[in-house]
């Protein structure tokens, strides 16, 4: 029962019990909360997995910003109406038993898998700033043309969402 | 004993968090006294001087006041998230200071650094992204507290530390390119040696412009004057904290002063060497300097206590007077005086740059809320961009001229 | 430092996965069926991650950063059009929203 194992087993419980509560909170604004949670433990895994500069930047982005953003739209528009979820019989009786038993086989071949059995030898072994310097060789040399797609993306996104939001005049 | 050598980092790790934590708490407690002193001094008043001697005492009796207030909570609120969120912004501001290192790794016990709780590679990006969850205590404080000025204080403090948050990561950035390294460590070490054999290599000569940018924006991050209009008291009346009461707001106080700390401390890493000296390393006399400051101020203490003071507030500074005398004695003896140099180098820069903050609240008016905004997006930000741009240009340069 | 197999990574990714469609088929709130989008997201960024570790490749980091700053950009453009929703249709519950024309 070494550290990595019981940090690997903490944190996907939080993950998962964070994602059963997006779905179980009646408010908007505890499901934002439970999300965060999700967020922050798997920004964990993935110092487990050796990749921290992909930790920090979920952190400082999904959870720091984008989630900041959800937090805002729903202190804004007040959204703390309880929801009626009465979803069909059929999809709650057979549905959610019909899609564990698919997640169990998906479960059972993944962990036979000969990819499944491959290793993930975590944060001692990894140099970290030798991921930080190879990841931004990468991204500036392979994947260049991306990067400066995705800026215009962004730039696409701001006006976009600066046109939606004014108000009609 | 065997515990101990067998889990030295876990042993070790454990008393570093410990007497940092405490050293940190009664930093926090003292750093509301010295601004309270130091505003008064600005405002032609005395300040806090009858608690103790000169007010030393006044921290330990706001703290008592904390404690023993009657704690309300409004009726109407989200249980979970009001009590979570001065939690939230507490932790997250006292873990920020973890990263920090107060003095040179060389230190050794036991095969473990003294003076650095966590010595990660990507440190500044760890500290960064603390700072960008912090948001969460002061927007979650504004909405749980179901009211019309916590709420609006809430969602512009915190619209105002996120827009801010973007100028002082491109504002660090300049020094990043300069140290080529996100390590804390090794970002000091970039700042050894000297120009001209007397000014010390510090970030702060090279990026001058990046340095004010960055601590405008910490300021703005902070919430302070001039930048601290959704807290102030004639505005909303106290902003996202005012259904606070005792000590959740005692909680939401510390934060602030935390994080006045963390941004400090991070100013003194990229801008200012660190626990460097500013003297070359040749003029040996100079780790005498924290013993001898020392002693000066006992001398100073031993003085207004005999002439000064009168009654118990005497008995307390003469206790001062001799806590400062004895620390002087031991920091002359040489092999403390050079293993304390570069936590008192540190330090007395911190104190510099949070002295600025308290001259700034002191002295300042404060910005009117989209004042601010037009001027964190519309001018810091084009300005702190321009700044990495051209130190990015001016490093790339001889490469470009060699091909 | 004992190993911890990848087919683990991947077994949570798929749980969290699921976990998101349930959120995205059975909500009714707007902004609730969002964050479940969100919450496939970082499924699928897990399974990114742990397959670039299992190869040794840099690539799927490059992507997980890809799929952060898209679901940024998602975010803000599909927050501006749950604003636009709210102010016209006075109701957050994706049942209301039935007509073509907002």
């Amino acid at each position: 029962m070494s550290v990595p194992i019981i940090m690997f087993f903490a944190c996907a419980l939080l993950a998962v019990l964070g994602a059963v509560l997006l779905i179980l909170a009646r408010e908007p604004i505890h499901s934002a909360l439970a999300l965060v949670l999700v967020m922050m433990s798997l920004a964990v895994l993935y110092l487990l997995l050796g990749a921290p500069f992909v930790a920090a930047v979920q952190i400082i982005v999904y959870a720091g910003a984008i989630m900041v953003l959800f937090v805002f739209v729903i202190m804004l528009l007040n959204a703390g109406v309880e929801e009626r979820t009465d979803f069909s019989k059929i999809a709650k009786w057979v549905g959610v038993p019909l899609g564990f038993f698919l997640l169990l086989v998906t479960a059972v071949y993944l962990l036979h898998s000969s990819i499944g059995t491959t290793i993930a030898t975590g944060v001692g072994a990894a140099n970290q700033a030798a991921d930080t310097r190879e990841l931004s060789q990468q991204l500036f040399r392979q994947y260049l043309f991306p990067f400066e797609a995705t800026s215009i993306l962004i730039l696409i996104a701001i006006l976009g969402a600066l046109v939606l939001a004014r108000k009609d005049e | 004993m065997g515990f101990i050598t067998q889990h030295p980092v876990l042993v070790v790790s454990l008393v570093k968090i410990a007497v940092l934590l405490f050293i940190v708490m009664t930093a926090l407690a003292y750093l509301t006294w010295l601004e309270r002193k130091v505003i008064a001094r600005i405002q032609s008043r005395w300040g806090p001087y009858n608690v103790g001697a000169h007010g030393l005492l006044q921290p330990l009796a706001d703290g008592l006041k904390f404690l023993f207030k009657e704690d309300m909570t409004p009726p109407t609120s989200d249980r979970l998230v009001y009590l979570l969120a001065p939690f939230l912004a507490l932790s997250l501001a006292l873990t920020a200071i973890a990263l920090i290192p107060f003095g040179p790794p060389s230190v050794r016990v036991l095969g473990q650094s003294v003076f650095i709780i966590s010595d990660v590679d990507i440190g500044l990006l760890f500290l960064l992204s603390i700072t960008s969850i912090g948001v969460y205590g002061v927007a979650l404080a504004g909405w749980s507290s179901n009211s019309k000025y916590p709420l609006l204080g809430g969602l512009r403090s915190s619209a105002q530390m996120i827009s801010y948050e973007v100028s002082l990561t491109i504002s660090v950035v300049g020094v990043l390119l300069l140290a080529g390294s996100l390590s804390f460590n090794e970002i000091i070490e970039a700042q050894r040696g000297y120009w001209l054999h007397f000014i010390p290599r510090w970030h702060v000569v090279p990026q001058i412009v990046g340095f004010l940018c960055y601590i405008t924006a910490a300021i703005a991050e902070t919430n302070r004057i001039p930048f601290d209009l959704p807290e102030a008291e004639t505005e909303l009346v106290a902003g996202f904290h005012t259904e606070y009461s005792s000590f959740k707001f005692a909680m939401f106080f510390m934060a602030e002063y935390a994080n006045m700390i963390t941004v400090s401390c991070l100013a003194t890493i990229l801008f200012f060497g660190g626990w460097l000296s500013p003297f070359p390393d040749s003029w040996t006399w100079q780790i005498f300097l924290p013993g001898a400051g020392l002693v000066l101020l006992g001398a100073y203490c031993a003085y207004d206590t005999v002439i000064n003071m009168r009654g118990i507030a005497q008995i307390q500074f003469l206790v001062v007077t001799l806590l400062a005398l004895g620390g002087g004695a031991i920091s002359l003896y040489p092999p403390v005086a050079s293993v304390i140099q570069g936590p008192f180098w540190f330090t007395t820069k911190i104190l510099a740059i949070l002295f600025f903050y308290i001259w700034m609240r002191g002295t300042l008016p404060r910005f009117r809320y989209d004042q601010l905004m037009s001027f964190g997006w519309k001018l810091l930000l084009p300005v702190s961009l321009a700044n990495l741009v051209i130190t990015a240009f001016v490093i790339i340069w001889p490469l470009l001229r060699h091909g | 430092m004992s190993a911890i197999p990848i087919s683990w990574y991947l077994v949570l990714s798929a749980v969290l996965f699921g976990l998101g469609v349930v959120a995205f088929v059975f909500k009714r709130n707007v902004i609730t069926i969002f964050m479940s989008i969100e919450l496939m997201l970082n499924a699928v960024n897990l399974a990114f991650v742990a397959f670039a570790r299992a190869r040794g490749a840099l690539d799927g980091l490059v992507f997980v950063f890809f799929v952060i700053v898209v679901a940024a950009a998602e975010a803000a453009v599909g927050l501006a059009i749950v604003i636009m929703l709210a102010q016209h249709r006075e109701s957050l519950n994706v049942e209301r929203v039935n007509l073509l024309k907002l």
